[in-house]
């Protein structure tokens, strides 16, 4: 055990220094978070990698009417792990376990997150959880097949006999619990390790968000924990919690799910709002126009984000529609807010077109024609209109897939800091264009489908030839994201370590720009004087002084 | 401290005024209990945090002056590797294919957690692997 001390130390100070495992053993043994936070990333990156090959097939199930690649069963299965994967699996940890537990400690001159070996235990139960919910597709009766949100009564052990199933619900319970551990660690983290003088209005705003991430992992994540566990209970016990049957309430899993589901929404994209903040100051060479807006901004999407859970059961026809409308409706001012200052950001910046700037930039667009959607679907009368049409499977497509830009921008940004080396930028360009106007090609189709009736979950539709060439456009469109993947995957081969980085490659203003390129063990040999929220650029930059928020230069 | 205090306060004050709102209005328990919860959720540190804010001196991370000398002395522990969380997280996993495939799964799978726990727990005692 390390006891680290906050002193500026000289650079190899061998107190510091790291004197354990190689290796395999390495990895397993591991409590440094940088390991662990990479260990995630390539687990999240191969879950994306599975979900995506599942979405390929079931684009390619639709691209025709009456397509016979896979039985009615098999699409049942396809698009329940699909979604499961892509949510559970992957955007969730990519977002609160990959790089925020490499940045946020570096970020706020932490050695490391607060409790190191819970962390370790963390990765542990999401890479167990993963494999027991990926086990599914070698049992007998299959994976799980009643769509990622498991509705009771389909989840009975009437309709889904199967070990998947149950597989599906342990692989749950196991990743809840990594959450829920990340949570913990994240918020310690943050309140108990910053550096002097890294007071809560300078920490920067990818940090926030994943502060603000973190309490509401904290707040939904155990309610679905707690479902889960009752849902077993359900199939093998003998309760009847929501079976009819004995007296229970099927609409009572959507509340519980839902109660999770909607902050998981924004657990999932407020660590992504972070990373395209970051990118688009720094790439405008400006400060983040609104700090302090853009904080208050995140923490009151997420209060909100804990009362529209019901806008998902507007057509159960038993939850409050006025109060779930007026709170969804809400959302929307908080988010704009945060566009504005986006754009504030950039506004008389001196842009500079990197791959992880356009990557952003793809997010802003696609997260707006996401948003402006999800504006529809928060009134009832429009939302009785598309539920379970294709126009709500294209709203949070456009979501998710923002997302997975911003993402994609934060692998570009902080992949030099991780590893010491730059990403090919031509390749990387030509990634963001095959990945962004798939992205559209992909979900634009689907919002006219959806306007046009087209079900959602359905493999044939022999009956509507007319809704064949939108579809296939769409799996067009799912093809180029595909085709983006493997610029990425060749990208990684063709650059590697092959443009060293150096320290701060983008003249990036945050702390973690600060260390070395990849940081040592305990992350710093010294650390700045912080004095404002940009204290490498302060550091870099005397001539450009801080000036305190609220305050003007004469 | 103020400010994290703060925070949590803010949103425990918030989900109570929700809950109250919402509870009223529907009559619906389900939403009404989990909101009430993330309520005591947050009141619950958030009052414990302001509590000691306003009893210890001003950390040098809430000090807008702080210098990095201001922080010197022992910032934590932590150990440089163990193998507690691995077996931790492999008896997690055994322990939820018994639910699966066989009961017989728990016997590894408790073995190796209750492992882990006394093996972590001693660690952190003595103090491990820098």
């Amino acid at each position: 055990m390390s006891h680290t001390t906050a002193t500026p130390i000289s650079e190899h100070d061998s107190h510091d220094e790291h004197h354990g495992p190689s290796g395999l053993l390495n990895w397993l043994t591991t409590t440094d978070h940088k390991i662990i936070g990479l260990s995630y990333t390539i687990t999240a990156v191969v879950m994306l990698v599975i979900g995506g090959a599942l979405a390929e097939l079931i684009r390619a199930q639709l691209a025709s009417s009456n397509g016979h690649l896979v039985s009615f069963a098999q699409y049942n299965e396809l698009f329940t792990m699909h979604g499961s994967v892509m949510i559970y699996l992957f955007a969730g940890p990519f977002a609160f376990g990959a790089l925020a537990n490499i940045i946020v400690p570096i970020q706020i001159g932490a050695p490391d997150m607060a409790f190191p070996r819970l962390n370790a235990l963390s990765y542990w139960l999401y890479l167990t959880g993963s494999i027991t919910m990926l086990l599914g597709f070698f049992t007998t009766g299959g994976a799980a097949n009643f769509g990622w949100v498991g509705y009771a009564p389909l989840t009975s052990s009437l309709n889904a006999p199967g070990a998947g199933a149950d597989l599906w619900i342990g692989g749950l319970m196991l990743t809840g619990f990594s959450a829920i551990f990340t949570g913990v660690n994240l918020v310690a983290t943050i309140f108990y390790l910053r550096a002097p003088g890294m007071t809560m209005f300078r920490m920067p705003i990818f940090t926030w968000n994943l502060l603000v991430t973190a309490i509401l992992i904290l707040l939904a994540f155990p309610v679905l924990t707690a479902g889960l566990i009752m849902l077993y209970a359900d199939r093998h016990f003998g309760t009847h919690i929501f079976s009819v049957a004995g007296g229970g309430v099927p609409v009572l899993w959507q509340h519980i799910f839902w109660f999770w589901g909607h902050p998981e929404v924004y657990i999932l994209a407020l660590p992504f709002f972070g990373m395209a903040t970051e990118i688009i100051a720094v790439f405008s060479k400006k400060p983040v126009f609104g700090y302090k807006g853009m904080i208050f901004a995140t923490i009151s999407i997420a209060a909100l984000s804990l009362g529209v859970w019901a806008h998902h059961m507007f057509t159960t026809g038993v939850v409050l529609l006025p109060f779930f409308s007026i709170m969804s409706l809400l959302i929307a001012v908080p988010t704009g807010i945060k566009i504005f200052n986006w754009i504030g950001t950039m506004w008389r910046g001196e842009i500079w077109f990197s791959t992880a700037m356009l990557m952003s930039i793809g997010f802003l667009i696609t997260f707006l024609i996401g948003g402006l959607t999800g504006i529809y679907l928060a009134s009832p009368p429009l939302d009785f209109f598309t539920h379970d049409t294709y126009f709500v499977v294209a709203h949070f497509h456009s979501v998710v897939m923002a997302l997975v830009l911003a993402g994609m921008g934060g692998l570009y940004y902080w992949g030099p800091k991780i590893t010491g080396y730059l990403l090919n930028e031509r390749l990387g360009k030509a990634q963001f264009w095959f990945l962004f106007i798939g992205t559209q090609v992909f979900t634009f189709p689907l919002y006219i489908l959806g306007l046009q009736g087209m079900p959602r979950r359905m493999a044939v539709y022999p009956l509507h030839k007319e809704w064949v060439s939108l579809n296939a456009l769409s799996s067009v469109g799912a093809l180029l994201i595909g085709v983006s993947t493997l610029f990425f995957v060749v990208n990684i081969i063709v650059s590697w370590k092959k443009y060293p980085a150096g320290d701060n490659p983008w003249d990036a203003q945050t702390l973690e720009w600060f260390t070395t390129s990849p940081p040592p063990h305990h992350n710093f040999y010294r650390l700045p004087q912080i004095r404002s929220e940009r204290p490498t650029w302060d550091y870099n930059h005397p001539e450009h002084k801080s000036i305190a928020h609220g305050t003007h230069e004469e | 401290m103020r400010v994290e205090a703060k925070l949590l306060l803010f949103l425990g004050l918030f989900f109570g005024a929700m809950c109250a709102v919402y509870w009223t209005w529907s009559l619906e328990n389900a939403g009404g209990v989990m909101m009430f919860s993330g309520m005591l959720l947050c009141f619950l540190p958030g009052s414990y945090y302001l509590w000691w804010s306003r009893r210890m001196k001003m950390r040098p991370e809430d000090d807008p002056t702080a210098t990095t000398e201001g922080g010197a002395g022992v910032v934590g522990s932590f150990p440089g590797s163990s193998i507690f969380p691995f077996l931790m997280g492999m008896g997690a996993f055994l322990v939820v294919l018994a639910l699966v495939f066989g009961i017989w799964f728990l016997i590894p799978g408790l073995a190796l957690a209750v492992w882990a726990l006394l093996g972590g727990t001693a660690e952190g005692r003595r103090g491990g692997k820098i």
